[in-house]
């Protein structure tokens, strides 16, 4: 093998193992990070996991927002029209929460069966219904098997 | 009346782009000289047709024309001009205009300022402009005609989304789409240059400018959005990892690796076939971008309407391109000799490993960003792939891309004895390294390991550039012979000091603002004060203000720094009127070290409000690091090398490309 070969060959190989290893932290790290959504029938069906973090979305049931009268936690009910799920949530919600409203929250399921969310989503834009929770509603309005 | 004339006016720019994409073409294959010279005049004319079309929508959105279905959606005659006109771009197809126009720009600035490139090489490069023209315009006349009519006429328009309606988005998405539309001069440039078979230094500098103007584009406009999200949103973040975030990042770092692979194709030779890979794969990313952007597949904070068929059209075209371009890739890359040799320390060896560091890096960030929705294709379920995996990815790959650019600077061409190398570098690597440990100590709040690692590289960053140019000056002899380097053609250099520098300024201010910032909502009642990182915030309260369209609850809030009073913060919760969701706007004291940051949530009754606040230390340094990176580019770009010489060499050249085209 000429020098020049050898040297190439070197950088390939170096090349090839670096992209392999990239690739392997990329999947490893995706088994804790990624994030599964759940409609409230699948979380009422208890489908969604009791020890992982995930997402859930679907209306906010009117009439259902509760504050605590000192601190900034808010309890509400979620809804894809079949089933309902309770969230509580601690901090400020987004601008675009309220009732009737199609939100995606995330968080975990506690022992109670409330889901705690960390993190609540609503769009910034009035009309737009996230595609996730379209799709619940859709599902849970035909009755059918929610995917 | 105006929209009609913008709509003739976007068909004959469609016509002229047809024209330009098939005649120039022709000609250069068979060499005739009229054919290929109606490459300019067809850029020109597409161009003052485009401006005509987007001046008809403009005249629309100021002469309120609800008409205009367009218009109608996001006009409205109480918004304030400045708006009105930026309303043009506030959505998606006003936004699709603006693109094609300055498509069509920059098709018209190769087209006037290129005359000294070979005749064959202009011709093939409008050419290519024109192909990704005509897609652009069939999509729009197609699918999202921003001329459409509306009957019948509404009374007043629906205004624009008020999220938009802030300086900051005025000048974001042109910024942005400059950047974005830029990446197709580079890749008309390698295009034509492969089917010229002739990837040589010549392509390399023609292409350079080029390149990095786009690119400047681009980082001024992820900077702005940042610096926007961060002002706007109320959430006090500056990057969210959000695909549409994603979608301009990852032509960023494909652009990055361009410029540099570019750099090693002109001086060198080495890595032609790459650096073609690289300009196709840099325009994919932007096509990319807007597919991903424009079809609604993915759930952004940027939710622009969606349509299948638009979605469905993009596709198809984003295959056409790659795969058209990398057929012909495959059909000429082989008969591309290789280059110069170089051993293994050198500067290209350094530069390599850069561009293979930033695409696996652009690749991981498009895995995350697309990853959804294949698992959601095959039915696997729908998921999302969290901001922490991209950080992880982020911070694992970063650090030895920073490494690497201490070294790559100071690296000689070809071959440096690696000896000397080591021996350059030890003492910086010793002083960062200690650096790196002091602030990973457990000594004082806030340190951790990534801490150490963000200041440690800093600094290692900056030494080696102070070292780098030491070296510099050593070799030229003091202050007179700098300033003769910026004034004739040395620039280059010191360009790479000014945008290594930035990448150092913003890690910095990555890394301070993520290990130390304190955030906290807290619910508060007139009169109370609440400690938030040795500051005590003091909320005095709401009262109602008229704004020019929009009613506001300002909240005051006085800041404290033991007893001395040093800042005063108005946030703002704006409401624009039926009909339209309530807009926080952030109340923010800006300074170099430190911004104090707060928010309004909800009203709770009783004069108490929820309230956001924040510590964030160091975030300026993020988009003041963004801006130098730009200004390097700048100055490569103004090197008057790229001028000069090129048109020294351009009548030689020229015969000789038009030999080749017909070979």
């Amino acid at each position: 093998m000429t020098p020049t070969r050898k040297k190439r060959l070197i950088l390939i190989v170096a090349m090839v193992v670096g992209v392999g290893i990239a690739t392997a932290l990329a999947v490893t790290a995706f088994n804790d990070n990624l994030m599964f959504y759940f409609s409230p029938s699948e979380v009422a069906e208890g489908k969604a996991p009791v020890d992982h973090p995930f997402r859930v979305g679907g209306l906010v049931t009117n009439g259902s927002v509760k504050r605590q009268s000192d601190g900034l936690t808010v309890e509400f009910t979620l809804t894809d029209t079949r089933a309902t799920i309770p969230v509580r949530y601690t901090g400020i919600l987004p601008d675009l929460f309220r009732e009737g409203q199609g939100i995606i929250a995330r968080g975990r399921l506690n022992e109670a069966g409330v889901f705690v969310a960390d993190e609540v989503l609503a769009k910034h834009d009035e009309n737009y219904m996230p595609p996730e929770v379209a799709d619940s509603l859709k599902t849970a309005q035909q009755g059918g098997d929610v995917r | 009346m105006s929209g009609e004339l913008g709509h003739f006016a976007l068909i004959l720019a469609l016509c002229l782009a047809v024209v330009q994409a098939t005649v120039p073409l022709a000609g250069s294959y068979t060499g005739n000289r009229t054919w290929m010279s109606v490459g300019p005049s067809t850029a020109t004319g597409q161009f003052v047709f485009l401006a005509i079309a987007f001046g008809a929508l403009m005249q629309g959105f100021l002469a309120d024309d609800f008409s205009i279905r367009y218009v109608a959606e996001n006009g409205n005659t109480q918004l304030p001009v400045i708006y009105k006109v930026s309303a043009v771009w506030g959505a998606h197809e006003g936004s699709l205009l603006l693109w094609v126009l300055m498509l069509s720009g920059w098709g018209m600035a190769v087209a006037l300022l290129s005359r000294h490139l070979p005749q064959v090489m202009q011709a093939r490069v409008l050419s290519v402009l024109g192909m990704v023209a005509i897609g652009f315009l069939l999509f729009m006349l197609f699918t999202s005609n921003p001329f459409e009519r509306l009957y019948p006429v509404p009374a007043e328009g629906r205004s624009l989304n008020p999220l938009l309606q802030d300086p900051g988005l005025a000048v974001h998405p042109p910024l942005l789409y400059m950047g974005y539309v830029g990446f197709s001069v580079a890749f008309a440039f390698a295009l034509a240059a492969l089917l010229g078979g002739k990837l040589d230094a010549a392509w390399a500098r023609w292409s350079r400018p080029w390149t990095t103007t786009a690119w400047i584009f681009l980082t001024l406009g992820i900077t702005l959005g940042s610096w926007w999200a961060y002002n706007e949103l109320g959430w006090g973040g500056w990057w969210f990892w959000d695909p549409v975030e994603n979608a301009s990042f990852m032509p960023w770092l494909v652009g990055t690796a361009l410029i540099h692979s570019l750099a090693v194709t002109e001086k060198r030779g080495a890595f032609k076939t790459w650096t073609v890979l690289l300009a196709i794969a840099a325009f994919s990313m932007s096509l990319l971008g807007t597919f991903l952007v424009r079809s609604g597949v993915l759930t952004s904070v940027h939710a622009f309407a969606n349509d299948p068929a638009r979605g469905v059209f993009i596709l198809a075209f984003l295959s056409v391109v790659v795969g058209g371009s990398l057929a012909i890739y495959a059909w000429r890359a082989p008969h591309i000799r290789g280059g110069g040799r170089f051993d293994f320390v050198s500067r290209e060896t350094f530069l390599l490993a850069n561009n293979v560091l930033l695409v696996v890096v652009a690749a991981l960030i498009l895995l995350g960003t697309v990853f959804p929705l294949i698992y959601d294709a095959l039915g696997w379920g729908k998921i999302s792939v969290g901001f922490p995996w991209f950080n992880k990815m982020f911070v694992t790959f970063m650090p030895f891309l920073l490494l690497l650019m201490g070294v790559g600077p100071l690296a000689r061409w070809k071959h440096h004895d690696p000896a000397d190398l080591v021996r350059r570098l030890r003492l910086a690597f010793g002083v960062s390294l200690a650096i790196g440990i002091a602030f990973a100590l457990p000594v004082y709040q806030g340190a951790s390991a990534l801490m150490g690692l963000g200041i440690g590289l800093a600094a290692w960053l900056l030494l080696s550039l102070w070292l780098a140019v030491r070296d510099r000056l050593k070799h030229r002899r003091g202050a007179r012979a700098v300033l003769r380097d910026l004034t004739t053609q040395g620039r280059s250099f010191y360009a790479m000091v000014l945008a290594h520098l930035g990448v150092a300024v913003t890690l910095i201010g990555i890394t301070l603002v993520a290990n130390l910032e304190a955030e906290r909502d807290v619910r508060m009642a007139p009169g109370h004060t609440y400690e938030l990182a040795g500051y005590g915030f003091r909320f005095d309260g709401v009262r109602n203000v008229q704004g020019p369209n929009y009613l506001a609850a300002r909240g005051t809030i006085t800041v404290f720094d033991g007893d001395r009073q040093i800042a005063v913060l108005h946030p703002e919760k704006r409401n624009y009127g039926p009909g339209t969701m309530p807009m926080t706007e952030s109340g923010i004291d800006v300074g170099v070290t430190r911004d104090l940051y707060a928010s309004l949530g909800e009203d709770l009754g009783g004069g108490e409000w929820a309230v956001r606040l924040y510590y964030k230390p160091f975030v300026r340094w993020i988009w003041a690091g963004g801006i130098l990176m730009a200004l390097g580019g700048l100055l490569a770009v103004s090197d008057p090398r790229y001028r000069v010489r090129v048109r020294r060499r351009s009548t030689a050249t020229a015969g000789e490309a038009l030999a080749g085209g017909r070979a």
